[in-house]
């Protein structure tokens, strides 16, 4: 124990933990830009197909959404499985993921995109998406930031139910889940297809 | 004949394709960053660092801020990344859209003003930068990263997001235009 002590203190193991410090912004430079590939090559980035799936005529989003879901899901669940990952699940309300969301859905039909997605219009040249949605969305975290803490004690914490997920919910075994959950997924894409959108 | 060359050319693949990527990237991120992808907090960060460029430094006393902390961090490079990436694919694919201010379809309905348009992705960007720290993510956050880890308060985002988002949709389309 003393001698790795020592050890990292010398210079160039100083040296190195700065460059270990550096990769993982790396790492999410390069997620990012795979990221952004993926969404142009989807059609994402292009208000005329989100807006399209919100008015219920183009289902590319939904598609899209959908098969990331059922691969990320059994992957991840595999990984975490094997212990080579921890999940990170975010803490909900009701007046966060009802409220929150609603109004975010009414922003994302206005805007006709959302912050993933108009990074991609931006990087895809759309204009209204740099003048208009960029500031737009900066200017509404603000707001939300200027009126935080007369929000996080009441509005953001009514109907607290936690960090679960829903195996934790059902109290099961995650593939008591994980399995159900894919196919009702494939089906779900199944249908969409069948029904002919 | 299929190149690998003339598939990153193609300007569109199937959604399944695109979805099926995301996801895999999704194990990969997880994995080696430890982290879901997610982007809208990187939003909330600059507008807190151009609070402080206006007031010197005042914006690090929000609480909000202090939060989330106001730095370059690896969701600030992924969302960089998104921006370069979706460029990349247009600009090798012919479809780099230049001068482009209103969407056809906003024109079908609405007509082709500039003002407009921009007014309205201004006052909708607003609404959504609200919500979107209001419900703790965005589309990729809980719609994706959350959702394939099976969070409830993921599952119960994404399915509001939808409703409110439908609803408002065919309001702007049917009631309005």
């Amino acid at each position: 124990m003393k001698r790795k002590k020592q050890y990292s203190k010398t210079p160039h193991d100083a040296e190195n933990s700065a460059e270990k410090g550096r990769r993982p912004l790396l790492f999410g430079l390069v997620f990012g830009i795979l990221f952004g590939f993926l969404l142009h090559k989807g059609g994402a980035t292009k208000y005329d197909i989100i807006v399209a799936q919100l008015l219920l005529t183009d289902f590319t989003v939904l598609k899209i959404m959908l098969s990331a879901i059922v691969t990320g899901m059994i992957g991840i669940y595999f990984m975490k499985s094997m212990g080579w990952i921890k999940l990170s699940l975010k803490s909900g309300s009701i007046g966060k993921n009802v409220i929150g969301a609603l109004i975010f859905g009414v922003g994302f039909a206005v805007l006709g995109y959302c912050p993933g997605t108009i990074a991609g219009a931006i990087g895809n040249g759309y204009l209204d998406a740099i003048v208009g949605g960029l500031a737009g969305i900066i200017l509404g975290t603000w707001i939300f930031a200027v009126m935080y803490p007369k929000l996080k004690d009441g509005i953001l914490k009514k109907g607290d139910f936690g960090d679960i997920s829903l195996p934790g919910l059902f109290k099961v075994n995650d593939w008591v889940v994980v399995v159900p959950a894919a196919a009702l997924i494939v089906l779900v894409l199944f249908l969409i297809e069948k029904a002919g959108y | 004949m299929e190149t690998f060359i003339s598939v990153l050319t193609d300007t569109f693949w199937s959604p399944y394709a695109a979805g099926i990527g995301i996801g895999i990237l999704s194990w990969l991120s997880f994995l080696i960053s430890g982290k879901p992808i997610a982007t809208s907090t990187t939003f909330a960060r600059a507008g807190g660092m151009i609070e402080n460029l206006i007031t010197g430094g005042k914006a690090e006393q929000r609480p909000y801020y202090k939060k989330i902390k106001l730095s370059i961090d690896w969701q600030w490079m992924l969302v960089s990344g998104v921006v370069l990436g979706s460029f990349l694919s247009a600009i090798i694919s012919g479809d780099f859209q230049v001068g482009v201010w209103v969407p056809s379809l906003w024109a079908s309905a609405f007509g082709d003003s500039t003002v407009l348009r921009v007014v309205v992705a201004l006052a909708g960007g607003i609404i959504l930068g609200f919500g979107a720290r209001f419900g703790d993510g965005c589309t990729s956050g809980h719609g994706i990263s959350g959702t394939l880890q099976l969070a409830v308060s993921s599952w119960v985002s994404v399915i509001f997001f939808f409703i409110g988002g439908v609803i408002a949709a065919h309001l702007i389309y049917f009631v309005i235009a």
